[in-house]
């Protein structure tokens, strides 16, 4: 049975749709194919025909199926990861003893600048978002993201954006005032040559890919959830998805702001952060730390989101405490954004404002610690699936427990004033960051790696890959809690026998390149059980969201017919006897979907995702160019104006054609 | 190298103490909170019986209320919030105890920090008796120190451990920081705050002396330099004030004036050169007038071109400057 989403009657033939060009009302006489049916039918290869890419170079840079775009984001983030995983460790080689001589002061700054700019920036957020772009669609049951044509740009520009601060670093013009770039070690006067003009290029190239990416998952979460989908239907990872794009939204346009005001003192000589000339230094960490924060949670819960995706099917059960884990969420999302102070502590601002967000500091640990203990009912009551992705899950407790704990410590002002800005902060960051998201994100890459492919991740591989990295996290952080309380301050390229710091430095050092093998057994995993790992069919979890309803990996249309949805868990919960199973009538001559109301994911208008084109490609580095021009000269910033410009134009030009198709599929164009 | 005490954990004055204290509070609720939460996990994935992915999943308990789960969850996050209150007024009470430092017959101390050094102008009511010295400060013990920051190019921080917490010192900005040594010693310092290529290299010591003791030093800091004795030593202060050393430095009772680098009048005086980059001996200060850049790549004070004869003098003067 079926809700059907077409018009019932025969084709509209009265000329008011085929008549615009003789060639369409000869093609649209015969009737329409619509999906509906099975995977074996005239239905399910019209939607093939109708979705798959050109072959070859030109469908590769024109395609904009979420599916390649997410696995894109994602494997591009992960090269980065590594990338900057090295750079950690020539760091730490370079710490590893005292008044060591690996490299030299103007080497490991830019060291420890592209490690965490890359880290957070170029890393972190895109293979998230990447993940969102993959699976949301997915998981709320429809065919393609809102908008893909500006996600399709997004991860061109991001792509073009990370590589030029890449390239620029191998020419040793790589950034060197630090991932936070506080002026004026930025500014006109001290920040001398490129670097920081690469490093404000690269905060708008990610920024805008971030905010794009955002703007996108939020309307599908919102807009095209599979009918009945309702909000109380919708998975917890969507959940935190849609939390992490309305906060990306909110907090980006701060640090590009900052960002572009940095540039305009270095390009027009304004003088925002001058303070000879009336400007304030503060206002950089102010609009930073606004964006900077609650950046920390649009890696957070996302990963969160994994957590709670991976605990019930693993503990076959449902999550226990939903609502209350929804609301959590929201809760976090919210108070991520009055925490930004916290990180100015030792600046000369008002006291008795500081306590205030020593206070949301606190505050903001109960959402997170709600969510703990119902993810530990959840695993109490019951039955443990005990795989990686499981595996991954329980180390990230131990990790992330521990960092929220030494957040408490970082966020009272008085303890903070002693543990700012040294090594403690260097463990207590690594600590929520590493075990609060990139544990859950090897987690979730255990997990979804068969859908993706098709093939299962070895689970021996893994299982080492976990232990190894478990062991040499704490190997590696744990002895910088106390360097820090011994008076190491963080971002020093080399410090003396007499501090006494040598030997937990050596420590760490070897933790170090326990994760460094650990990361790599993964990246052999990866390319070992892409070739020749086991089928992993549909499910190879039991798991009970709609991604796994569709094949492994999942066809270019995603779901043959649009799925409906009659509980919170769907492929768990037998449907209600006479309930309909999927939406059918849909044209699968065409890219259409279904678009249904907000609350309650009622069917509303039937919507037309659109072709494949190389506009956002072109518009991308069209982007990339004005931006890059303009940190370099002040003349860039207009003409530079000129090539995206031409290449906007060029993506929304209107076809003939696609307004025809349109008016005969009874919709305005 | 200079014996000095920088640990969080061994404080020496009362700032540094009420905040060790806070830490122990903190250290030890969270260590008890941390192994409740892990022995929680543990019991829950001990207990819970094992399954696989073909276990039929309970789908029941989406219906079913499960009362004994949601007190223990209510009840542990009933506590964890309890106790961040908790946690919450201990830090407050500290911040309290912080700013209550008794501060009569302070020691008033103008800090400025340049990269990469630190310049201190001890303030009095009569200005012949302000004197400036570099790099090191020595406070009387048991007297309380107002220290006024500045920076004059990118943002600094002072943190000195055993007697203090942080704070930033930031161009355009005043700021303020009260301390009090309670045991005499030698306490390390250092600039916390990303500054530059030698934020690595840009220590401060704090050399608490007994009253006696730090009058007698403050007396000899406001003397004019001490006259050469050898004629090494006045052949090194004659290219001194005829060469390019008088464009930065000043040594008092000489020509040199300049306030671009550390004031040398009493550079003896220091234990170490370069805000605790090397030692300050014969050696290691000749090697840092004859290539400074080998010891502290990008330094304000560029490579000389003198002969090492010449070098020889100028070290031997600086090392008359008690």
């Amino acid at each position: 049975m079926s809700v059907n989403a077409g018009f019932a009657g025969a084709l509209p033939d009265d000329g008011h749709a085929g008549g615009s060009s003789a060639e369409g009302s000869k093609v649209e006489r015969r009737p329409i194919i619509r999906d509906g049916a099975g995977w074996d039918s005239a239905a399910a290869r019209a939607l093939e025909r109708t979705w798959s890419d050109a072959p070859g170079l030109l469908g590769f840079l024109r395609t904009n199926d979420h599916k390649r775009i997410g696995r894109r984001f994602i494997v591009t983030a992960l090269l980065f990861f590594v990338a900057a995983g090295v750079l950690a460790a020539v760091m730490r080689v370079q710490l590893a003893v005292p008044d060591n001589h690996v490299v030299g002061p103007d080497l490991y700054d830019q060291l420890f600048t592209m490690h965490g700019t890359t880290m957070m920036f170029v890393f972190a957020v895109p293979v998230m978002q990447g993940l969102s772009v993959y699976f949301v669609p997915l998981m709320v049951g429809t065919r393609n993201t809102a908008f893909p044509r500006m996600t399709q740009c997004a991860y061109w520009i991001y792509a073009v954006g990370a590589l030029t601060f890449w390239v620029a670093f191998a020419l040793n013009t790589g950034a060197d005032a630090g991932w936070f770039a506080y002026v004026p070690l930025t500014g006109p006067q001290y920040g001398v040559g490129h670097r920081a003009d690469l490093w404000n290029n690269l905060v708008n190239f990610t920024e805008a890919m971030g905010l794009m990416v955002a703007v996108d998952i939020a309307t599908v979460i919102l807009k095209m959830r599979a009918p009945g989908m309702s909000l109380r239907r919708m998975p917890l990872f969507v959940w935190a998805s849609l939390v992490t794009s309305v906060m990306i939204i909110f907090a980006m346009p701060s640090v590009m702001l900052a960002a572009n005001l940095v540039s305009f003192d270095r390009t027009f000589g304004t003088h925002f952060f001058n303070p000879a000339e009336g400007g304030d230094v503060l206002l950089w960490q102010h609009l930073f730390w606004f964006f900077g924060h609650p950046e920390v949670y649009f890696i957070f819960i996302p990963a969160l989101g994994f957590v709670s995706t991976i605990i019930p099917v693993f503990a076959r059960r449902p999550m226990f405490g939903h609502d209350a884990v929804v609301m959590s969420l929201i809760a976090t999302g919210f108070l991520a954004f009055g925490l930004w102070v916290h990180h100015m502590f030792a600046t000369n601002l008002p006291e008795l404002g500081k306590s205030f967000f020593t206070a949301m500091s606190y505050m903001i640990a109960i959402p997170t610690a709600v969510q703990i203990f119902c993810w530990i009912a959840t695993l109490w009551t019951g039955r443990l699936n005990l795989r990686v992705p499981l595996l991954f899950v329980l180390g990230f407790f131990f990790i992330l427990v521990l960092g929220g704990l030494s957040g408490i410590m970082v966020g009272s002002v008085p303890l903070d004033l002693q543990v700012h800005d040294t090594y403690f902060v260097v463990a207590h960051l690594h600590y929520v960051l590493i075990g609060g998201a990139v544990f859950p994100l090897f987690g979730a890459l255990h997990y979804w790696f068969p859908k993706v492919t098709g093939r299962m991740l070895d689970e021996r591989l893994g299982r080492w890959q976990f232990w190894l990295f478990f062991v040499g996290f704490n190997v590696a952080f744990f002895p910088m809690h106390i360097l820090g309380l011994q008076g190491m301050p963080r971002r020093m390229y080399t410090y003396g026998a007499e501090t006494g710091w040598g030997p937990l430095n050596l420590v760490a050092t070897i933790g170090a390149a326990l994760i460094a093998v650990s990361v790599l057994l993964f990246l052999i995993n990866v390319i070992r059980s892409r070739l020749h790992g086991a089928r992993a069919g549909d499910d190879p979890w039991g798991a009970s969201t709609l991604e796994w309803s569709t094949r492994s990996p999942p066809p270019q249309y995603n779901f043959v017919a649009l799925p409906v949805v009659t509980s919170r868990e769907p492929l768990w919960v037998p449907r209600p006897s006479g309930a309909p199973t999927h939406v059918s009538g849909l044209s699968a001559e065409d890219r259409e979907g279904l678009v249904t109301t907000v609350l309650d994911a009622l069917p509303d208008v039937r919507y037309s995702y659109p072709e494949p084109t190389i506009w956002p490609f072109v518009a991308a580095w069209a982007v990339w160019g004005w931006l890059f021009w303009s940190g370099l000269s002040s003349a860039g910033m207009f003409w530079g104006l000129i090539p995206p410009a031409l290449a906007f134009i060029g993506w929304y030009w209107p076809s003939n054609k696609e307004t025809t198709r349109q008016l005969l599929l009874d919709k305005r164009p | 190298m200079i014996e000095a005490l920088h640990n969080v954990q061994a404080p020496a004055g009362p700032q540094a103490e009420a905040v060790y204290h806070l830490w122990l509070i903190l250290l030890g609720v969270c260590s008890v909170v941390f192994i409740g939460v892990m022995a929680a996990l543990a019991l829950a994935v001990r207990r819970a019986p094992r399954a696989t992915r073909d276990t039929p999943p309970q789908i029941e308990l989406l219906e079913r209320r499960e009362p004994r789960v949601v007190r223990g969850v209510v009840i542990a996050v009933a506590v964890s919030g309890v106790l961040l209150l908790g946690l919450l007024a201990a830090s407050v009470y500290t911040s309290r105890a912080l700013a209550a430092l008794p501060l009569a017959e302070a020691l008033h101390i103008e800090l400025t920090a340049h990269q990469w050094w630190w310049e201190a102008r001890y303030d009095d009511a009569e200005p012949s008796r302000i004197f400036v010295v570099a790099n090191e400060l020595h406070v009387p013990v048991g007297r309380p120190v107002v220290v006024t920051l500045r920076a004059s190019d990118v943002i600094h921080s002072l943190w000195v451990p055993s007697l203090t917490g942080k704070k930033d010192l930031i161009p355009g900005r005043t700021a303020m920081i009260a301390l009090r040594a309670d045991r005499a010693g030698v306490y390390r310092g250092q600039c916390a705050e990303f500054c530059g290529y030698q934020h690595a290299k840009m220590a401060l010591f704090v050399i608490a002396d007994e009253p006696d003791a730090w009058q007698r030093w403050a007396d000899g800091q406001r003397a004019p330099a001490a006259a050469p004795r050898t004629a090494e030593e006045a052949r090194g202060r004659e290219l001194f004030e005829t060469g390019t050393c008088a464009m930065c430095h000043a040594v008092a009772g000489t020509i040199a004036g300049a306030r671009k680098a550390p004031d040398l009048t009493h550079v003896a005086s220091r234990s170490t050169l370069a805000a605790g980059a090397i030692p300050n001996e014969l050696a290691a200060r000749t090697a840092w007038l004859l290539d400074p850049q080998a010891i502290k790549p990008g330094v304000r004070m560029p490579a000389t071109s003198l002969s090492p004869h010449d070098t020889a003098a100028i070290a031997a003067f600086l090392g008359s400057l008690r």
